[in-house]
């Protein structure tokens, strides 16, 4: 009796879901393959974290509490009274950094193969939307506990955007909910970080999965010609199941790396934040910050007729506009690519991240 | 004359739709930016016993909401700063031993007239003034 019943909700289910187109859709989606294939894993490690981060992070607001008062005890609480608090907020924070971490593999492996190239610029900048929202999800999520360390950096962060030119005192006042870091700022961060961040992130992560769905993975210039040359096609493996199971076990890896990091490495808290101690010596902001804050140390007080912190925030906001633009400098008239200038300016910014990150670390 | 016509329609169905919209957002855009909370405007403070305050050290003291940095340097000298970073925004501290005024975030450093020495702040911390009132010192706004 059970298969024949199995078989007709099936039916039932594929008259009103029409799932064969899917499966026929599946069955026939290929992705290239070649020398570069590993670097496409990346992508998909980040949506894996981020996932990762929904789950993690909806576990721990059955605890936390948006509140200066309460904040940091609650933090507290889940890590030292809450079964397995510790390891659940380990993996949040540390899930955090590796997807920051892979989303800038990501990003620069696209940049180095040349998959930014047209007709893929829309994936692109959609690509490097969700780079700002995780940024923007690291910020936000870092003053949460209401520790020293999280209490400064947002006072730094918050009037960085301060010294934007025209917009600046307003995006301030908007971002601190008043004009100091205060509990209105707390709530605030907390309503970015699980509401309004994940909301946004969401579409644009669809429409840049769809994106790439349309469009599909890009093959690299180099191993184009190559196949050209020898009179070939590029070779391509099927979506289901060679890819996908790749895919997975990138995945797995990336869990079992992350178990590691969050069981023997647990996140710390620190001490809880005080408005009225002064900044302790040694702090410094998360590793993906250090670039520009080390920037901002070196920049004189003033330069020319400038304030030091203002030509700071100007170079690093058309730095970033001109990387936003990058598949459009980097197409000539006639279509062909500036692969040299392309992977230069990659190189260029690769070091000075590596280089200033490793000064802003140690010195 | 039938594109004319068209033309106005399209006007009134645009126009009322931008002026719908507007009338959503102007609302929440308001509601967005923070109310200026009337903070009782406090010209001084009382700080604590001049006994809590050994001589070379400094401690961050509460003016209303705002931290001021109060430095005793010998029995009878007092300093006070805005505690505030002139750069972003950081709380900064004094340091006895090399008796100066430094902000841990990046390196700024300034004198004990609150003047920059060096590091990226771009202004001299706001000075207040400090007396002695039955044992008490107070912080007061310079005039
Ligand atoms: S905030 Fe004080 S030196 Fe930058």
């Amino acid at each position: 009796m059970a298969p024949a019943v199995i078989a007709k909700i099936r039916w039932w289910l594929e008259d009103r879901l029409g799932l064969e187109t899917v499966k026929e859709f599946l069955a026939h989606k290929s992705v290239p393959r070649h020398s570069a294939t590993m670097w496409y894993y990346f992508g998909g490690i980040t949506l894996f974290l981020f996932g990762i981060q929904v789950t993690t992070g909806i576990l721990l607001l059955l605890y936390y509490r948006p509140s200066p008062n309460e904040a940091y005890e609650s933090v507290q609480f889940i890590m030292t009274q809450v079964d397995f608090g510790w390891l659940i907020r380990s993996i949040h924070s540390w899930a955090a950094n590796l997807m920051i971490l892979t989303a800038f593999i990501h990003m620069f492996s696209v940049v180095f193969l040349h998959a930014y190239r047209a007709p893929r610029e829309l994936t692109w900048l959609t690509g490097i939307v969700l780079l700002g929202l995780a940024l923007g999800f690291g910020f936000s999520g870092y003053l949460l506990p209401w520790n020293t360390i999280s209490y400064f950096a947002t006072r730094v962060g918050t009037d960085i955007a301060a010294v934007v030119p025209l917009i600046g005192p307003p995006l301030a006042r908007f971002l601190r909910g008043g004009s100091d870091i205060s509990g209105g700022t707390l709530t605030r961060f907390f309503g970015f970080h699980v509401a309004v961040l994940p909301g946004i992130t969401t579409l644009v992560l669809l429409l840049h999965l769809a994106l790439v769905q349309k469009w599909n993975i890009s093959v690299p210039p180099k191993v184009e010609e190559e196949y050209q040359r020898k009179g070939q096609e590029v070779p391509r493996i099927p979506f289901v199941p060679d890819f996908v199971l790749r895919e997975l076990m990138a995945w797995y890896i990336t869990l079992a790396i992350l178990g590691v990091l969050a069981a023997l490495f647990p996140w710390e808290l620190g001490q809880k934040a005080d408005p009225f101690a002064p900044a302790p010596a040694g702090i410094r902001p998360e590793w993906y910050f250090l670039a520009p804050f080390y920037t901002l140390k070196l920049i004189p007080s003033h330069v020319w007729f400038l304030e030091g912190e203002v030509l700071g925030v100007i170079c690093f906001g058309l730095l970033a506009a001109a990387w936003a633009c990058l598949p459009f400098w980097a197409s000539r008239r006639d279509g062909t690519i500036r692969t040299r200038l392309v992977t230069g300016a990659g190189v260029l910014l690769v070091s000075y991240l590596a280089v200033f990150s490793a000064l802003g670390y140690w010195r | 004359m039938e594109s004319s016509r068209r033309g106005i329609v399209y006007w009134l169905l645009g126009g009322g739709l931008i002026g719908s919209l507007a009338s959503f957002l102007y609302p929440v855009l308001r509601y967005i930016r923070p109310p200026e909370v009337a903070q009782a405007a406090v010209s001084e403070a009382e700080v604590g016993a001049v006994n809590q305050f050994p001589v070379n050290s400094g401690k961050v003291v509460r003016f209303g909401s705002k931290p001021v940095l109060l430095i005793r340097l010998a029995s009878d000298d007092w300093r006070a700063f805005s505690a505030t970073c002139t750069h972003l925004a950081c709380i900064v501290q004094y340091q006895p031993e090399r008796q100066r005024i430094w902000c841990a975030c990046h390196n700024g450093v300034y004198d004990l007239n609150g003047r920059v020495i060096s590091g990226p702040p771009p202004r001299p911390l706001e000075p207040f003034d400090v007396h002695l009132r039955d044992g008490e010192v107070i912080v007061s706004k310079r005039a």
